[in-house]
């Protein structure tokens, strides 16, 4: 099949997006971003003043911070995705309030006028907007509207003249909220149905200026993290929004909301491989300087397994930020399973990398003075922004089944025996599944892979033609109403995640080996090591699927959480009675 | 010459970054400069932003970023590019012959390259944080027969003469120059600006012409022999004394008073 195809040449060899004219431009820009990180910005003063500072904001202003994919004609500096996260990188690596005050701006703000705007729209917003003057902001959650993004109560109605929507409704937790002078905003709106002409309600993205009036604020929320970035609901009242603010059809604002966040996904994975490096500096600094029991602790074998493990996670981040990067640039339009899997993978991994390095600093990584435990409060968020990771998990999972579904209406139609068409169906999806992962059905990966890389290479397809074993059973098993196994969904996707892992720094491992990189058998160790320990979670994780106790297991899950939540808590009292 | 006429050429010199932890090769005829990070000596970054400054204060009207040395050294002249300079001139020295570069022969380039270009006003920086050698300046202006400023803290155009004033031992010193001249740049001169993405992006259409030491008819042979480069000797651990009394003992048994 064409996606299958179109996977297998992107994933090997590791792909490389970038032009000599564009790695070269990138070259000059990186040093510049880096020493404002370093010499300009400063992460505690913003933390503790909740905001970014004046200056820093200014000079961020001045540095073309705020326009890095604009177009070069539109006043932004036109950089490409993989020259983007190499940035974004930067930024995560030293203040991630800085970096969503940007990532809010251009990652999500404005992305929907440059993925859906009119020339018009363009030319009308985004030289502004390059240069900071104008911050942008992506107004889609409400108070009854989290993760049900379908589910938003605010309107726009179309006026009788047919030239202006009137907008009324109530948005929440809006970065930059505060700050923006134009919003992205998704509203209901009635829509005539041409063909049977009943009138339902869709959702529809506009260009809201603040200057339309009845646009206003409320104060920037008290936060766990990311302080240094402004967070406020934002209310509309009657807001007049001419027609020709419309982003994309009236209509489809569902599908810009989604494409503008899968879009931005790769960012956030490549801020937080950034913000690993950082966090793995630190931690290596204090192990390799602190003395206990007479001797250095990276000796010890309890600091050298949370070292190690903290490079793994960070390697394979990186991989995947930059893989997607590089796909995307290459033209890639099928990329949201990645996207998400690089968002839930790094937000994770980020967290724990930063929690480790404060255990292993001990009571000094626990001090405000470290450093480190601002990072691990403006990390918690990313776990939940941007598509919560329990969400993009059912996400992943839900993919592959929901391609089949489609399959299988088609096959319904053809054949009147849709009971009959289970097995066509099942070998379809195996086949797919093997595929999405970067190989045609049946080829082994040796001719992609580095030689010495075989054995890691040989465990992937094990566990990719488990994988791909276990979703036709579940398929099997569950048909249609597999979308209600949160239980399964959750581990179908965690396989998916540690398979798609494995598969990237396979890649990027056989390229560094082939290339000779210095770093190259440094680097097999670690591909090794991840492919060892993650192709046993995905064998574990599958396996448990077939049991009969894992069918217990979920049951006594459902019963425990039900309990609890009919008691209101716990239900157990304390062993004292007391 | 107009006031507003002037033509500046600012030397810009490419060196292991500040903040690199400097290696000496282990056959100690340097040290290592392979996949090290490099950027702009920052003297020569507050000599570039002096005369970007006075461009923006139309005293100077065309801003010239030199460089000498292998092909990366236009990494360095684009750097200035971006800082605001019009245009940039790269002398290309062969890696071989860069090992033997010295200020020397470097001012000789510039002198030529300053008479060639018609320069009138010729800024430095006042040392490079590589080899400290603190002789371009003073060797380009002798080589050129230009009175020269150098460590300005502060400059400032008078018609056909320049106001320097210097920091010296003990304080300031104010010199008044004919124009053309020399300045060298100390670091208190200005605070260099950030070369902001946008300019980097327009930089790139600017003009960098190369050019060889050959054809300014500068002779490249070394004059100076490096015998060896040594890391700086390890310090030693000391000792701890108990009184007064024991460290004076201690101090005349090694002979230090």
């Amino acid at each position: 099949m064409f996606k299958g195809q179109l996977n297998t040449e992107q994933v090997f060899p590791y792909p490389s997006a970038l032009s000599e004219d564009q790695a070269q431009t990138l070259q000059e820009l990186v040093g510049p971003v880096s020493r404002f990180f370093e010499e300009v910005n400063d992460p505690e003063k913003n933390d503790v003043l909740e905001k970014v500072e004046d200056r820093t904001m200014q000079g961020l202003k001045e540095l073309g911070a705020f326009g890095l994919q604009i177009p070069v004609s539109l006043g932004g500096l036109g950089l490409s995705n993989t020259q983007y996260a190499r940035l974004v990188e930067i930024v995560g690596m030293h203040d991630l309030g800085v970096g969503i005050t940007l990532g809010a701006h251009q990652s999500i703000g404005f992305k929907g006028i440059l993925l859906y705007g009119t020339p018009e729209q363009k030319e009308k917003y985004l030289p502004k907007l390059a240069t900071g003057e104008t911050i942008a902001a992506f107004c889609l959650t409400e108070p009854a509207s989290g993760s049900d993004a379908a589910s938003i109560r605010t309107t726009a109605e179309l006026s009788p003249c047919g030239t202006y929507y009137t907008l009324n409704g109530g948005k929440i937790w809006i970065s930059n909220g505060g700050l923006a002078e134009i919003f992205t905003v998704f509203a209901r709106t009635p829509l005539k149905d041409e063909a049977t002409g009943e009138v339902k309600d869709k959702i529809t993205a506009f260009i809201v200026e603040r200057s339309f009036g009845g646009v206003t604020h409320g104060p920037p929320e008290k936060k766990m993290g990311i302080k240094a970035s402004n967070t406020a609901e934002v209310h509309f009242d009657a807001v007049r929004v001419p027609v020709e603010n419309v982003l994309g059809a009236p209509g489809a604002g569902f599908k810009v909301a989604m494409n503008i966040l899968n879009n931005g996904r790769f960012g956030m994975a490549a801020a937080m491989a950034g913000t690993m490096r950082g966090v793995i500096s630190k931690a290596v600094a204090h192990a390799a300087n602190r003395t206990q029991f007479g001797d250095k602790i990276y000796n010890f074998g309890a600091i050298q397994e949370k070292l190690a493990r903290m490079a793994l996670l960070q390697y394979v981040t990186e991989s995947m930020a930059y893989m997607i990067s590089a796909n995307m640039d290459q033209g890639a339009s099928d990329f949201q399973i990645e996207a998400a899997i690089s968002k839930i993978f790094g937000s994770e991994a980020a967290w724990t990398v930063t929690d480790e390095c404060i255990q292993l600093m001990g009571g000094m990584g626990f001090m405000k003075d470290a450093g480190v435990e601002r990072v691990m409060r403006d990390l918690r968020i990313f776990r939940i922004f941007e598509g919560t990771n329990d969400i993009l998990r059912l996400f992943v999972a839900l993919n592959g089944f929901q391609n089949a579904g489609s399959q299988l209406r088609g096959l319904q139609q053809a054949v009147k025996n849709p009971l009959g068409n289970a097995g066509l169906l099942v070998s379809e999806v195996g086949k797919r599944m093997r595929r999405r992962a970067g190989f045609g059905t049946g080829i082994s990966l040796n001719a992609v892979v580095h030689p010495s890389l075989n054995s890691s290479a040989e465990r992937t397809v094990r566990a990719i033609d488990l994988f791909a074993g276990a979703v036709e059973e579940q398929l099997l098993k569950h048909g249609k109403k597999i979308i209600d196994e949160q239980f399964v969904l959750k581990r179908i996707a965690d396989s998916a995640i540690d398979l798609y892992a494995m598969v990237v720094v396979l890649s990027r491992a056989s390229r560094s080996l082939e290339q000779g990189h210095s770093t190259a058998q440094h680097e097999k160790v670690l591909c090794d090591t991840w492919c060892m320990e993650a192709s046993d979670r995905v064998v574990q994780n599958l396996t448990s699927l077939r049991a009969d106790s894992t069918r217990q297991f979920f049951k006594n899950l459902r019963s425990i959480s039900k309990a609890v939540v009919e008691n209101e808590g716990v239900v157990s009292p304390n062993p004292l009675g007391i | 010459m107009a006031a507003s006429g002037l033509r500046a050429m600012v030397g810009v010199k490419r060196v292991i970054d500040y903040a690199v932890k400097v290696r000496v090769k282990p056959d100690k005829t340097g040290v290592v400069t392979d996949g090290v990070k490099h950027s702009m000596n920052p003297f020569c970054e507050i000599a570039v932003e002096e005369a970007v400054r006075l461009k923006e204060k139309k005293l100077v009207s065309e801003v010239v970023a030199v460089s000498c040395g292998p092909q990366q050294c236009q990494e360095t002249i684009r750097t200035a590019l971006a800082m605001g300079a019009d245009r940039g001139m790269h002398v290309e020295v062969p890696a071989g012959d860069y090992e033997h570069l010295s200020p020397f022969h470097v001012s000789k380039i510039l002198a030529a390259l300053a008479k060639k270009e018609g320069v009138d006003l010729l800024l430095l920086g006042k040392q490079a944080i590589d080899d400290d050698c603190n002789q371009t300046g003073q060797m380009t202006a002798a080589f050129l027969d230009w009175p020269q400023g150098t460590f300005a803290s502060e400059v400032t155009v008078d018609g056909d003469w320049l106001k320097v004033e210097r920091e010296v031992d003990g304080g300031l010193e104010t010199v008044r120059l004919k124009l053309p001249a020399v300045v060298t740049a100390d670091l208190r001169l200005n605070e260099p600006r950030y070369a902001t993405l946008p300019n980097i992006m327009k930089a790139k259409k600017k003009k960098v012409e190369v050019v060889k030491p050959s054809d300014l008819g500068v002779d490249l042979a070394p004059r100076v022999k490096t015998l060896s480069v040594d890391d700086p000797p390890q310090r030693k651990s000391g000792v701890k004394v108990e009184t007064v009394d024991d460290l004076v003992a201690k101090l005349k048994e090694s002979g230090r008073i």
